[in-house]
C-alpha cells in the first residue's frame, strides 16, 4: 500500500506539470489505481434517453466503414432502439486531438462499436497507435473473444469452443522503448499484480457466469521468470477461490502445438497482451477466418465492440466482398451489453442462419457472394421472423 | 622480401584448410553430442544409418555437462569445446537439465559459448504421416541471442515487474543476412520479415530497417513485411503461402513451434543453430523422453533430418538426398513405425528398414 500510495502522489504531482508528455507510464500506474477501487464486474448499462441509446461509433480504416455501415442498416431495418454518433478519426494525422475526440465521445455514451484504427509503422515512435490509446485511456483491461465452430464454415478442425481473456492494457504493449546506445533499443514489458489479479478475477468470474469447467494460463514464466512469473501467480491465487473451476498453466510456444493439433481440449484460456493477441488470431484461423469472430474490450466503466483480429483488411476494402459477419455478430454482443437481449438475438439468429444454412458465404469463406448479398439476405431473414421492421 | 613470401605461404595454406572442410572429399570430422534420456539410441541409430549410405564422416563423440569453471561461472568441459571450436559441426541430441540444478539449461549453455544467434527450423509436411495440413513447406530462422529472452527483469516497486526486451542494430543485421543468404543457397524465392511495428515501433521498427537492407543487397529474392498476428491467421489457413520466415527471438519461438505442431509435432521436426565463427549445431528438440529410454522404441527421425539438414550444410548433398528420401520413404510405407508415428516397430527395426532402403539406392 505504501508503493501505492508513493506512486500516486508521484502521479498527482507530475501530471498536472506534464499532463500526457511524461509518457504512458504514469497514465498505467494512474488508471490501475483508481479502478483498484471498485471489484464489481457488472458494468452499469449506459444512460437511456427517451428510451433509445446513443452508441460512438468510430469508422477507422480500410473496411471498417463499408462494415459499419451495414450494421446501421440492419439496425435501421430491425427498428434497434439505438442512435450512432459517428466520430472520425484520421490516422494520418500526427496530432491526437481527433482520438482525443473519439474517447471524449466514449465517456460520454460508455459504449462505442469500432472499426480497426490503422497505424503506419513508418511513422515516428511518437505517434502511437490509435487502438492502443484507445484502449489504455478508457482502461479496457479485458478482451473477450469466443471462438466456436460453426457448422456452416469447413475447417480442419471441428468442435472448437474456447474462450480467450487477453489483458489488454499492459505487457508488451506499453509503448515504452528508448534508445539509450545508438544501435540498441530497449522495449519494456511491464506486469503488475493489480492488473493481473485483476484480468484473472475476470476471466474466473467469466467461466462460472458461463457454466466453463477449466481455466488455463498461457504464459513463457520458465524464460521470463519475474513478469510471467508474477502473471502465473496471480492466476494461481484467484484460482483457489474458485473450487469448482480446475486451472492449470501452459507455457505458449507448446500452446501454439497444441492448438493445431488437439483445440478441442481448451475451454477458457487467460493470458497477458502479446500471447493474446498470437493465441487470438490463430483460434480465429482455426474457427475459419478474421471475418467471422467478434471481440468485445470491457472495461470496469466501458465497453467497445469491434471484431477479434482487428484487421483493417485493405486489401479488401471498398470491393463489397468483406465479410459482414464478424462486425454484425460484434454489434449482437454490444446490444446484450446494453440489455436489448431481444434485438440482440434477433440478428444474432439471422446472421448464423445465413451463414449454416443457407450457406451464403462471401469470398474468405470460399464463397460468391458480396457483402451486400450477405446482409440482404440477412435482412430477410429477420422479416420473416414477424417483428416490426423498416422497409428494405 | 622472404619474410612476406612465407607469410603469402601460410595465409595460402590456411585458406586451403579452411576450404578442404568443404571442398575436398576427405573425411570431415563431426563433433556428436548424444544427450541424456534416448538421446544414445537416437544417436547410435543415425551413426549407423549414415555407414550404411557410406557417408564421409567421422564422429567425435563428447558428453556436455555444465560444470564450474574458475570464478564461479557455469561452462560445458574443455574437450566438448574444445572438439566443437576444431571441427566447426556438431550434432546433438536431447540435453536435460535438472529441475532446482542451480545452473543455467544446457541449451542456454551452448548458445553462449559458441554465439549461436541464428536458430532455423525447416518445416515441411511428411507424406504418410497425417496431420491437418498437408502443404507445408516453410523455413523460421529465429534469432537467438536478444530479443525478449535477454534475462533483464526488475521488480520496480513491489507489485510491478518490468522485462526488458533488447533489439540491437548489430544483431539484427546478422540475422537478416543469414536469412537472405539461406534462401539464397537454398533456392528459396521469398522472405517474409516477421514483427510487430505497430505497436512497438522503435525495437522492431530497426529490426526491420536492418532486414530492409539485407533485402537490398539481396534483390533477387522477394521481400515482404507481415505482422506477427497476421501470419498467424494466416498459417492455420493456407500454410502454402509461406517461404522463409525470419524474425526477433519471442516471435520465432511461438511461430516455430507452431510450425512444428503443423507438420506433426517436435518428434518429426530438424532444427538447426547457427553461430559465429561458421559453427553449427544441428540438433532435435523433442525432450530426453526419460520413460521409453533404453527401451528401443524412441523415434530417430527429428535427430534424423537434423542430421540430413548438416549434410546440406556441408555441401554434401547428394548424400542428405539418398537418406531423406530413404527415411520418407520408409515412413511413407507405413509398414516399419515407430509407436509415435503410429505403428508398433521398435526403433532398430525402424533404423534398420531406412538402412536397407539406402543400400539398396546404390
Amino acid at each position: 500500500m505504501a508503493a501505492h500510495s508513493a506512486v500516486l502522489s508521484v502521479s498527482r504531482i507530475i501530471n498536472p506539470l506534464w499532463g500526457r508528455h511524461l509518457g504512458n507510464t504514469v497514465k498505467v500506474f494512474g488508471t490501475t489505481l483508481t479502478s483498484h477501487r471498485t471489484k464489481t464486474l457488472h458494468v452499469p448499462p449506459p444512460a437511456k434517453y427517451g428510451g433509445r441509446h446513443t452508441v460512438t461509433l468510430i469508422p477507422g480504416d480500410g473496411i471498417g466503414p463499408e462494415l459499419l455501415s451495414h450494421v446501421r442498416e440492419v439496425f435501421r431495418f430491425s427498428c434497434v432502439p439505438v442512435d450512432f454518433e459517428v466520430v472520425h478519426v484520421n490516422s494520418a494525422l500526427e496530432a491526437e486531438d481527433d482520438i482525443d475526440n473519439a474517447i471524449t465521445a466514449i465517456r460520454r455514451n460508455g459504449v462505442a462499436l469500432k472499426g480497426n484504427i490503422e497505424t503506419k509503422h513508418t511513422m515516428p515512435p511518437s505517434v502511437k497507435s490509435r487502438n492502443n490509446l484507445l484502449r489504455t485511456s478508457l482502461d479496457l483491461y479485458a478482451n473477450v473473444m469466443h471462438c466456436q465452430s460453426l457448422p456452416g464454415v469447413q475447417t480442419r478442425h471441428k468442435n472448437i469452443d474456447i474462450m480467450i481473456i487477453r489483458e489488454n492494457t499492459e505487457g508488451e504493449y506499453s509503448s515504452l522503448e528508448h534508445e539509450s546506445v545508438s544501435g540498441v533499443v530497449e522495449c519494456l514489458k511491464i506486469i503488475t499484480r493489480t492488473n493481473s489479479l485483476r484480468i484473472a478475477e475476470y476471466a474466473f468470474q467469466l467461466a462460472r457466469e458461463k457454466g466453463r469447467r477449466r481455466v488455463t494460463a498461457v504464459h513463457k514464466a520458465n524464460i521470463m521468470k519475474l513478469g510471467d512469473g508474477l502473471f502465473l501467480q496471480c492466476c494461481r491465487e484467484v484460482a483457489s477461490g474458485y473450487p469448482d473451476i480446475t486451472f492449470d498453466s501452459m507455457i505458449v510456444d507448446n500452446t501454439t502445438m497444441q492448438l493445431v493439433s488437439k483445440p478441442q481440449q481448451f475451454d477458457v484460456m487467460v493470458m497477458p497482451n502479446l500471447y493474446g493477441n498470437v493465441v487470438s488470431n490463430v483460434c480465429a484461423g482455426l474457427v475459419g477466418g478474421p471475418g467471422l469472430v467478434p471481440g468485445a474490450n470491457y472495461g470496469r466503466d466501458y465497453a467497445v465492440f469491434e471484431t477479434a483480429t482487428r484487421n483493417t483488411g485493405k486489401s479488401v476494402a471498398g470491393k463489397n466482398i468483406a465479410n459482414p459477419t464478424a462486425m454484425l455478430l460484434a454489434s449482437c454482443m454490444m446490444l446484450d451489453h446494453l440489455k436489448l437481449y431481444n434485438y440482440a438475438n434477433l440478428i444474432r439468429n439471422a446472421v448464423l442462419t445465413t451463414m449454416n444454412e443457407t450457406r451464403l458465404h462471401t469470398a474468405d469463406l470460399g464463397g460468391l457472394g458480396t457483402t451486400s448479398e450477405v446482409v440482404q439476405s440477412i435482412m430477410r431473414v429477420i422479416q420473416s421472423k414477424g417483428q416490426l421492421t423498416a422497409d428494405i | 622480401m622472404w619474410r612476406s613470401t612465407a607469410s603469402r605461404v601460410v595465409a595460402s595454406l590456411k585458406n586451403e584448410l579452411l576450404q578442404s572442410r568443404s571442398f575436398i572429399r576427405g573425411m570431415q570430422t563431426v563433433t556428436l553430442i548424444p544427450g541424456d534420456g534416448i538421446g544414445p539410441e537416437i544417436s547410435a541409430a543415425v551413426v549407423k544409418i549414415f555407414v550404411a549410405a557410406e557417408v564421409p564422416i567421422e564422429w567425435e563423440e563428447r558428453n556436455v555437462t555444465a560444470i564450474q569453471g574458475p570464478g564461479g561461472k557455469w561452462m560445458i568441459p574443455h574437450d566438448a569445446k574444445e572438439s566443437m571450436d576444431k571441427t566447426k559441426i556438431g550434432l546433438k541430441g536431447p540435453l536435460k537439465t535438472p529441475v532446482g540444478a542451480g545452473h543455467p539449461s544446457m541449451n542456454l549453455l551452448l548458445r553462449k559459448t559458441f554465439d549461436l544467434y541464428a536458430n532455423v527450423r525447416p518445416c515441411v509436411s511428411i507424406e504418410g504421416y497425417d496431420t491437418p495440413y498437408t502443404d507445408v513447406n516453410l523455413v523460421t530462422i529465429r534469432e537467438n541471442t536478444e530479443g525478449e529472452y535477454s534475462g533483464i527483469e526488475h521488480v520496480i516497486v513491489d507489485g510491478v515487474v518490468q522485462s526488458i526486451k533488447l533489439i540491437t542494430e548489430q544483431a539484427s543485421q546478422r540475422i537478416a543476412e543469414y536469412a537472405f543468404e539461406y534462401a539464397k543457397n537454398n533456392q528459396r524465392s521469398s522472405v517474409i520479415a516477421v514483427h510487430k511495428a505497430n505497436i512497438m515501433r522503435m525495437s522492431d521498427g530497426l529490426f526491420l530497417r536492418k532486414c530492409r537492407e539485407a533485402a537490398e543487397k539481396h534483390k533477387d529474392i522477394k521481400f515482404t513485411e507481415m505482422y506477427l498476428d497476421t501470419v498467424c491467421l494466416n498459417m492455420v489457413q493456407d500454410p502454402s503461402q509461406f517461404d522463409v520466415l525470419v524474425m526477433p527471438n519471442l516471435y520465432g519461438d511461438i511461430l516455430s513451434d507452431l510450425c512444428a505442431g503443423l507438420i506433426g509435432g517436435l518428434g518429426v521436426t530438424p532444427s538447426g543453430n547457427i553461430g559465429a565463427h561458421g559453427v553449427a549445431i544441428f540438433e532435435s528438440v523433442h525432450g530426453t523422453a526419460p520413460d521409453i529410454a533404453g527401451k528401443d522404441l524412441a523415434n530417430p527421425t527429428a535427430l534424423l533430418l537434423s542430421a540430413i539438414m548438416m549434410l546440406r550444410h556441408m555441401g554434401l548433398r547428394s548424400h542428405a538426398q539418398k537418406i531423406e528420401t530413404a527415411c520418407f520413404d520408409t515412413i511413407q510405407d507405413k509398414k516399419v513405425l515407430t509407436k509415435d508415428l503410429g505403428g508398433n516397430a521398435k526403433c532398430s527395426e525402424f533404423t534398420e528398414a531406412i538402412c536397407q532402403r539406402v543400400r539398396d539406392m546404390k
